[in-house]
């Protein structure tokens, strides 16, 4: 019987010997499915759209280095006599991990290299993350159905983070120390808890002996995890969801235009992976990044000029830089209970932080509440076209970068010539006012824009040439737009502010009276996108006759 | 004498003359400013250096600093302050003062050795205070390790760990350390010029010190080990780069990628 079925059914037996093995395999993982499902997993093509993968590469290329680093770091905090081949450290007591740093810089082959591209490209993690999710609120890629990709990703930008300042803790160098220093502050600010948490997390008093040991194990085992665990999390809702397209012709809310994956795709990825990683690798060949041999091995007692975290922490520091001890006579520190409350540090180090994590978290359900947006959304809005939305994605980034620039304060002060102080409070005020500032100036510009796409939409592009008609009149010819520019600047949504609605009893609520408020807000200055009734009648305007006139003329010669 | 005469004309000529020219002006130079170096770095003064610097005092500082150097309310008295901190200024240029304001900044020294030499020899003779240092200490020969933990626990707090420099309050700032002799390193702690506390024998021995200037010197001429330093500013000279150049890279590469061939 089985001897009939096989010669009824003859199975596919490949030519070639690699034809066979592949056969063997795929008939075993049913890889040709798999790769025929996402071969044809269609990507829109956009510079926009890479900043995900420049952070996925460069986790690929954090843990390559990092992994090679781990051979030979020893997080230990034993006190030793360096003995490696940097003079100016010689026979200085240190602790372990920072002569093992030490020796990864000056006495194993590469290893310099290695730290270097390990620390660079941790910086382009972070920032490739930043700018990606500055991507995706900007576009409002964040609506339905993202909003859950949206929370997976600002996990990972806090993971990031994490990875981020456990690893510069490592070296135990005085730069590091003054950072972890400068963490335990701040949990000792925390009222009652603070100071148990802060034991419990060094092993006693700060620095004691166990800390190093203990960010280790959180940088090389548990946050890596939990970031890998999320991209798997973050890359299966993108292939459930699909990729978000700019408006364009012929996209919409049910299809995707771009390349497949497979092969065009694929290629193009594939080989960004080694552009940055070449990118990456050229930054730590000729760019020193963290020279932990400057800074000497970490003793509680100095604190160097110049003491600042990695970038993306950065705006913390600010935030402890910009707040100010005393306000006159109005104090920020009491003792109540014997309890000392420090919010001088406990503010600023938690509040803007806290402000900026909860709003970027919220965001997409705060909008989708004011909107009562409840479809599905795959095409892009133009950052123009979300004229609100960009003004407060556009104060929500000043305020950071206000904190962020007071990080280096004493930097802009040096460089530049001029008082730390008033540098100081000059970022005190803008930390109020600059974010007011970007809101109106980015809404102004947004719907300037506007008004000038709809000006082109109806009149055409400026060409620059003056023509005189036969019965004198000058005019400025605008040439038309091709119907796919101009389906640019007219095809896009423009929501009209949603009046409050009472509910099922017949009542409006307080709740939705605030809603209504706030979507007046959201939408009452609008600029509506050119009607086709306007366009058609923007067309009968003198144009033609221009162009007939530039015709004849062009015959007559 | 006659051969000499004949080829007077030769087109060579004029190139040997040049050539003999440069030779005995630069050897002269030489001449007279290793002249000018040994006499600074004589600690004694006779009483016509200390005669021709009080004209020089008088003609240049005591606007400021008073007759005598006894200070007025635009400058203060300098009696006691002793010959380093007279070198140290007047030989980094810091004095005489541009202009009033929080710091006086290095430039091109307004003496030379010998003017230089004559006002600290005067200032010097009004009273007892710190004096040049001697040559042994700055012969960048100690302890570059000890003098690195001296730096760190005393000086970098405001000059920074890789002695790039620092700002202080109300546009003050701690200058960066590269390219300041060993010299003008030494007077400066003995002295505290400007902003600076003064680091006396008792706080920082002569030898700590002088393995202090060792280990400068010797960072100075380690150089980088890792590449460009990007002004040993530490992680805001970091951030600002990968997010410029890393960054603008990526973009320019991105674009790339993405731009249709059509």
């Amino acid at each position: 019987m089985s001897a009939a079925s096989t010669a009824e059914a003859p199975a596919f037996v490949a030519k070639t010997k690699t034809g066979r093995i592949t056969d063997f395999v795929d008939s075993r993982v049913g890889g040709s499915g798999i790769l025929r499902e996402f071969g044809r997993k269609v990507f829109p093509d956009h510079w926009s759209f890479m900043f995900g993968e420049v952070a996925l590469y460069s986790f690929v290329i954090l843990l390559l280095s990092g992994t090679f680093l781990t051979f030979w770091f020893d997080p230990s905090m034993a006190e030793t006599r360096y003995a490696g081949s940097y003079v100016p450290l010689k026979n200085v007591e240190m602790s372990v991990a920072y002569s093992s740093s030490l020796n990864i810089s000056f006495d194993i082959r590469g290893g310099l290299f290695m730290r270097q591209v390990h620390h660079w490209s941790a910086l382009l993690f972070v920032a490739s993350i930043a700018v990606h999710m500055l991507r995706v609120f900007f576009t409002g890629a964040f609506r339905k159905p993202r909003e859950m990709n949206w929370v997976v990703g600002s996990v990972l930008l806090i993971l990031a983070m994490a990875a981020g300042f456990t690893g510069y803790s490592l070296p135990d160098d005085l730069l590091s120390g003054n950072g972890l220093r400068i963490i335990d502050g701040v949990i000792k600010a925390i009222p009652v808890v603070g100071t148990y948490i802060s034991f419990f997390l060094f092993g006693g008093e700060f620095p004691g002996t166990a800390v190093i040991g203990r960010l280790y194990m959180l940088h090389i085992l548990l946050v890596p995890a939990l970031i890998l665990l999320m991209i798997v999390l973050h890359l299966f809702m993108v292939v459930v969801h699909k990729h978000t397209q700019y408006p364009g012709p012929g996209r919409n809310d049910g299809n995707v235009v771009g390349y497949p994956l497979g092969p065009v795709y694929a290629a193009k990825a594939g080989g960004f992976f080694f552009i940055v990683f070449g990118v990456i690798a050229l930054m730590a060949a000729f760019f020193t990044i963290n020279p932990i041999w400057n800074y000497g091995p970490y003793d509680p007692s100095p604190v160097s000029a110049g003491t600042q975290p990695d970038w993306y922490i950065g705006f913390v520091d600010g935030a402890l830089r910009l707040m100010p001890g005393v306000i006159g006579d109005f104090h920020f520190e009491y003792v109540i209970f014997g309890y000392t409350l420090t919010l001088n540090v406990l503010l600023p180090a938690l509040v803007p932080a806290g402000i900026l994590f909860t709003v970027m978290f919220m965001y997409p359900w705060i909008e989708r509440w004011i909107t009562k947006d409840d479809r599905e959304h795959h095409v892009l809005d133009r950052p123009r076209n979300a004229p609100t939305r960009t003004a407060i994605g556009a104060a929500g980034f000043v305020w950071y970068c206000v904190m962020w620039a007071a990080a280096g304060s004493d930097l802009i002060a040096t460089h530049f010539h001029v008082s730390l102080n008033d540098v100081t409070y000059w970022l005190r005020a803008l930390f109020f006012v600059g974010p007011i500032i970007a809101y109106i100036v980015t809404k102004r510009v947004a719907l300037a824009l506007q008004r000038k796409d709809r000006e082109i939409a109806l009149h055409g592009r400026e060409t620059g040439r003056i023509v005189r008609l036969p019965h004198g009149e000058f005019i400025e010819v605008h040439a038309p737009l091709d119907e796919y520019k101009r389906y640019k600047l007219v095809g896009f949504e423009s929501p009209v502010p949603l009046p409050a609605v009472p509910n099922e009893h017949g009542v409006v609520t307080r709740k939705e009276k605030r809603r209504a408020f706030l979507s007046r807000w959201f939408f009452e200055d609008r600029v509506a996108p050119a009607t086709p009734a306007e366009l058609e009648a923007a067309h009968g305007h003198h144009a033609p006759a221009v162009e007939a006139a530039e015709e004849s003329k062009t015959l007559s010669h | 004498m006659k051969a000499l005469s004949q080829k007077r004309r030769h087109p060579l000529a004029v190139i040997a003359l040049l050539l003999m020219g440069l030779l005995v002006t630069g050897g002269l130079y030489a001449v007279a400013t290793t002249v000018n170096e040994a006499k600074a770095s004589t600690t004694s003064y006779s009483a016509s250096d200390t005669a021709e610097g009080q004209k020089l005092f008088e003609a240049n500082c005591a606007t400021c600093h008073g007759m005598g150097a006894s200070g007025t309310q635009a400058g203060p008295a300098l009696v006691g302050v002793g010959a380093a901190a007279v070198d140290f200024q007047v030989g980094t240029g810091r004095m005489p003062m541009q202009m009033n304001g929080p710091q006086a900044y290095k430039k091109p020294a307004q003496f030379n050795e010998t003017q230089t030499h004559q006002l600290s020899g005067y200032v010097a003779s009004l009273g007892a205070g710190p004096a040049i240092p001697e040559e042994h200490l700055l012969d960048e020969k100690g302890n570059a390790a000890e003098g690195g933990e001296l730096f760190r626990v005393n000086c970098a707090m405001c000059h920074n760990a890789a002695a790039a420099g620092g700002a202080l309050t109300r546009g003050k700032f701690a200058p960066a350390l590269a390219d300041v002799s060993g010299k003008h390193i030494y007077e400066a702690m003995v002295s505290g010029p400007q902003n600076m506390p003064v680091f006396n024998d008792a706080n920082v021995t002569p030898e700590g010190k002088r393995d202090i200037i060792t280990f400068l010197k010797q960072i100075e001429s380690n150089g980088s080990p890792g590449g460009a330093d990007l002004g040993s500013l530490g992680p805001v000279a970091e951030g600002l780069f990968v997010w410029i150049a890393g960054l603008g890279v990526i973009i320019a590469f991105t674009i790339w990628l993405t731009s249709r061939t059509s």
